[in-house]
């Protein structure tokens, strides 16, 4: 089971490789959403078997085995709640998408970017190792930032898109370290074992702490909450999947994950309701004063996201149970909006509420989307947010949590309120404002790709609000609970009725709310704000780094080479004079082949400091090259020999290109002192390098592991040592290696590049 | 300005590039079991680019390379980077070498192994190194900008 769910997540990666050569929009769409549908049926066969009972469908792949580092598979209920929305939504999104862009190359690019996306958020819902789980949790990180910044010749584009990776970078640094702190101290890596044996003392609340910041980043909560509308920069696509439906949820996903364990810790309810509930009020706020449809959203979302983390704070079932429950409606509902407000940015060519008007009675279809989606929102019954809130109140109520019952309430109000807001903002007919610059609606008549993903999305949250038991099979699965259609004459019902009509009545006086809200702005403009914040950090970190750049960085070659030197020679005679260890030398046998390049050597290093021109010198380096891998010759090791030879003869033929664009002749020396000082200081490091090899290569107490090399090699494969060895033993320090080159071929290319741009100003 | 370069140089570039290539693919795959491997056939290969490079300059170097420098680098880490993951796929670890046993019956039989992919991108990057080192910094005056 789980080996078809790694094949899936395959197929994924696969996929965006594929879109690269797809040639129509309907190949594009099909490719793309292909894996999604697959791993939604996938999800329908796994809630048939153990899971939705508790017992997790497992795997392992091995990954690093020697460092005890593998993929863990673990998919229990929750991850099935998850790997749902994922899919279906995903499915209807990269359908969208493959209308929305009519430019098929940006199409393109952008579903493998989502198809990418969708594979490491299945790989980070999917994981039981903490590892594995920063790794996939980077690698959404990674794929957000591309997605926002995807109109990459926008500079806002491209700062929100920094803003966002700063963001949740940092609380992803946060997270591995809280993570790493966990395992060490409970001797674990796997999640499940952390969240039954929960640590405790001061080394836990810090590494619950770190693991909170990186859930609060990602999720948006306030104060790290200003990247997420920044990021509506992305296509609405993206916006409806990454910033609201799935990647935002990466960090509430955690908390649900290990609140259940975690919650007893001293500071996790206090910090996750409070953090929770103050991010949904402002949340709420900001959203209720939004003229741009998106940006509604984005506040919208950041409110949403606020209520369910405050929900996760208690750790009490009934609470997780509504949270979860909150968390699939609000996927639902808000990735039908983000779609539906895309469509309108298509047909009408703007999302600005001061500029449409008339659009619901040309666009009917639309419109009910819209007010389906918006209504599951607002908490109308009989729809998906209705239910779903309703068992969030119940749940307040029970618990007696009345603070926080009121906290709710207010800016559910507010939710109801924006809720109309977006709907009148879309599709009202309203008297042109004076800052209107009305489009006519003369674009064609919405393709069916564009109406039917977000239909599909609405219907779905009102057939499951009708039939509540569709998602409780999951959610209650994860956390025992009830959610009834219809709750009775309960309490909540009673709140959900009086936030509705107050919603209302706030969206009736909207103008002088509007007036409240400019005045109060204008008071708290003063007020330090996350973002505010932002800008000041990476204002100060550039101005940190470029004192320290100018401090270090003199710019001379001369200087870096005899700091380096200076540090080799000094750090490690220091250690030795200080352990007062002595040397017992076996003595050495010398050949007088070994001799005779020797005095070359030597003769050929000596020439090099009494060489004319740069040229001669760079020939007599090649002389040493050439010696030393004459002594490769003389000790029987070919390959060794082979590479030095060809390295020194390709490093000559560069080196006399470069020469050609410096002077010919080396500088006359200015101090006699530092002429003195690079002599002394070339003879102690030839000197100690000399030394050291000797008594490095004559200590020997245990078998060489050339010779254990050497044993090992046929088991590889090969008989080669020096081959096996790069391709197999250190292949992952040959990878590197690789890699290294690569980017050194790029550097010059680049430098190269500049120097020919900007004559005169090489840097 | 353009040197010609001299007639020794072109003469003798004709029979030694080829010759250098062969015996480069040959260090290439014969590597794993004698002397040779990527990274000493990537480097002679490169050395024949030089020699093209100093009889035929710039133009002669961009022509013989069937893709720009930079494909080059890039499909030797993709090569690496899949070998690697490879091991993955195949229910094993990271890296881990796998091989294939071909017998071609009279002309004897071979052994695949991963090892001699995962060089096959080795040798790549280096070449693709050598030659965006040719092509960057290489005779300045024949440059076209």
């Amino acid at each position: 089971m789980t080996g078809v769910l790694i094949f899936i997540v395959l197929a994924l990666v696969a996929a965006a490789a594929a879109v690269a050569v797809t040639r129509t929009r309907v190949t594009l769409g099909l490719v793309a959403s292909a894996p999604l549908a697959a791993m939604a049926i996938w999800t329908a066969f796994a809630a048939e078997s153990d899971v939705l009972e508790g017992t997790p469908l497992t795997g392992s792949i091995g990954w690093l085995p020697t460092l005890g580092v593998s993929f863990d598979i673990h998919v229990d209920a929750l991850s099935l709640v998850f790997l749902g929305l994922i899919s279906t939504i995903g499915a209807a999104i990269a359908v969208y998408s493959a209308v929305y862009l009519t430019d098929l190359a940006k199409a393109r690019r952008f579903l493998a970017l989502l198809a990418l996306f969708a594979a490491a958020m299945t790989g980070l819902v999917a994981v039981d190792n903490i590892y594995g789980l920063f790794v996939f949790w980077e690698l959404t990180t990674i794929t957000s930032y591309l997605l926002i910044g995807f109109e990459d010749r926008k500079g806002s584009a491209r700062a929100a898109a920094l803003q966002a990776v700063l963001t949740t970078g940092i609380g992803g640094l946060a997270l591995l370290g809280g993570l790493v702190l966990l395992s060490q101290e409970t001797a674990t890596t796997s999640i499940s074992q952390l969240v039954a044996n929960p640590p405790t003392g001061t080394v836990g609340t810090v590494a619950i702490a770190l693991i909170l910041i990186g859930a609060f980043t990602k999720s948006a909560q306030v104060p790290f909450h200003s990247w997420l509308p920044g990021a509506m920069s992305a296509p609405t696509p993206a916006s409806a999947y990454l910033h609201s439906a799935t990647m935002v949820k990466a960090g509430i996903f955690l908390l649900f994950r290990l609140s259940p364990g975690f919650s007893t810790d001293p500071i996790w309810t206090p910090v996750v309701v409070t953090v929770g509930l103050i991010t949904m009020v402002i949340g709420a706020w900001r959203a209720l004063r939004q003229t741009d449809l998106k940006l509604l959203l984005a506040y919208s979302t950041v409110s949403q996201l606020g209520f369910i983390t405050a929900l996760t704070g208690t750790g009490s079932p009934a609470m997780l149970h509504a949270g979860l429950a909150v968390l699939v409606a609000h996927a639902l509902f808000k990735s039908a909006l983000f779609l539906t407000t895309g469509s309108i940015d298509a047909i009408a060519g703007t999302r600005d509420i001061r500029v449409l008007s008339g659009l619901g009675r040309r666009r009917p279809t639309l419109a009910a989307v819209g007010v389906l989606a918006a209504a599951s929102m607002a908490g109308v019954p009989p729809l998906l947010g209705f239910v779903t809130k309703e068992a969030a109140f119940s749940a307040l109520i029970d618990t007696g949590q009345w603070a926080a019952l009121a906290v709710v309430a207010i800016a559910s109000v507010a939710t109801v309120a924006y809720s109309l807001r977006y709907l009148w903002g879309a599709f009202a007919t309203k008297p042109p404002s004076p800052e209107a610059d009305p489009k006519g609606f003369d674009a064609p008549v919405a393709p069916m790709g564009l109406v039917l993903p977000p239909l599909v999305l609405g219907v779905a949250g009102a057939v499951t609000g009708l039939f509540p038991g569709l998602v409780n099979r999951f959610v209650s699965a994860f956390q025992p609970g009830k959610l009834p259609l219809i709750p009775g004459w309960k309490p909540a019902l009673a709140v959900s009725a009086v936030v509705v009509a107050a919603g209302v009545l706030v969206h009736w006086h909207r103008d002088r709310v509007g007036r409240t809200q400019d005045r109060v702005g204008s008071l708290t403009r003063r007020l330090p704000s996350g973002d505010r914040a932002y800008r000041g950090a990476v204002a100060l970190l550039n101005r940190v780094a470029d004192r320290t750049t100018g401090l270090v960085q003199s710019g001379s070659l001369p200087v870096y080479l005899s700091t380096i030197l200076v540090a080799t020679v000094s750090v490690p005679a220091v250690a030795w004079f200080s352990s007062g260890s002595s040397v017992d030398l076996h003595p050495l046998s010398v050949s007088v082949g070994e001799i005779a390049l020797a005095a070359l050597v030597i003769t050929a290093a000596v020439a090099v400091t009494r060489a004319p021109s740069r040229m001669v010198a760079v020939l007599l380096l090649g002389a040493v090259g050439y010696a030393i891998a004459g002594i490769f010759v003389i000790y029987a090791a070919p390959d060794l020999a082979l590479t030095l030879l060809l390295v020194e003869t390709i490093t000559v033929a560069i080196f006399a290109f470069v020469l050609t664009k410096v002077p010919r002749r080396f500088e006359q020396e200015r101090s006699r002192f530092f002429g003195r000082f690079r002599a002394v200081l070339a003879l102690g490091v030839g000197g100690f390098v000399t030394a050291a090899s000797i008594i490095a290569s004559r200590q020997r107490s245990g078998p060489s592991d050339s010779e254990i090399y050497a044993e090992l090699a046929p088991t590889a494969g090969g008989s080669n040592v020096v081959n096996v060895i790069l391709t197999d033993f250190r292949a992952l320090d040959t990878l590197g290696e690789i890699t290294v080159l690569a980017v050194a071929a790029i550097g010059i290319t680049v430098l190269v590049r500049g120097l020919r741009s900007e004559p005169g100003e090489g840097t | 300005m353009k040197v010609r370069p001299s007639l020794l140089v072109e003469t003798g570039a004709r029979t030694m590039v080829p010759t250098l290539l062969v015996v480069s693919a040959f260090l290439l795959v014969v590597g794993h079991d004698s002397p040779g491997g990527g990274f000493v056939g990537g480097l002679l290969a490169g050395g024949a680019l030089l020699v093209v490079f100093l009889s035929g300059g710039r133009a002669a170097v961009t022509s013989m390379l069937p893709v720009p420098a930079g494909a080059i680098l890039g499909a030797g880490i993709m090569t690496a980077v899949a070998t690697a993951i490879g091991g993955l796929v195949f229910g094993r670890a990271l890296l881990d070498a796998g091989k294939l046993e071909i017998d071609a019956g009279w002309f004897g039989s071979w052994s695949v192994g991963s090892a001699l992919l995962f060089d096959v991108g080795v040798f790549l990057v280096v070449v693709g190194l050598v030659s965006t080192v040719l092509l960057q910094l290489g005779d300045p005056e024949e440059r076209e900008e």
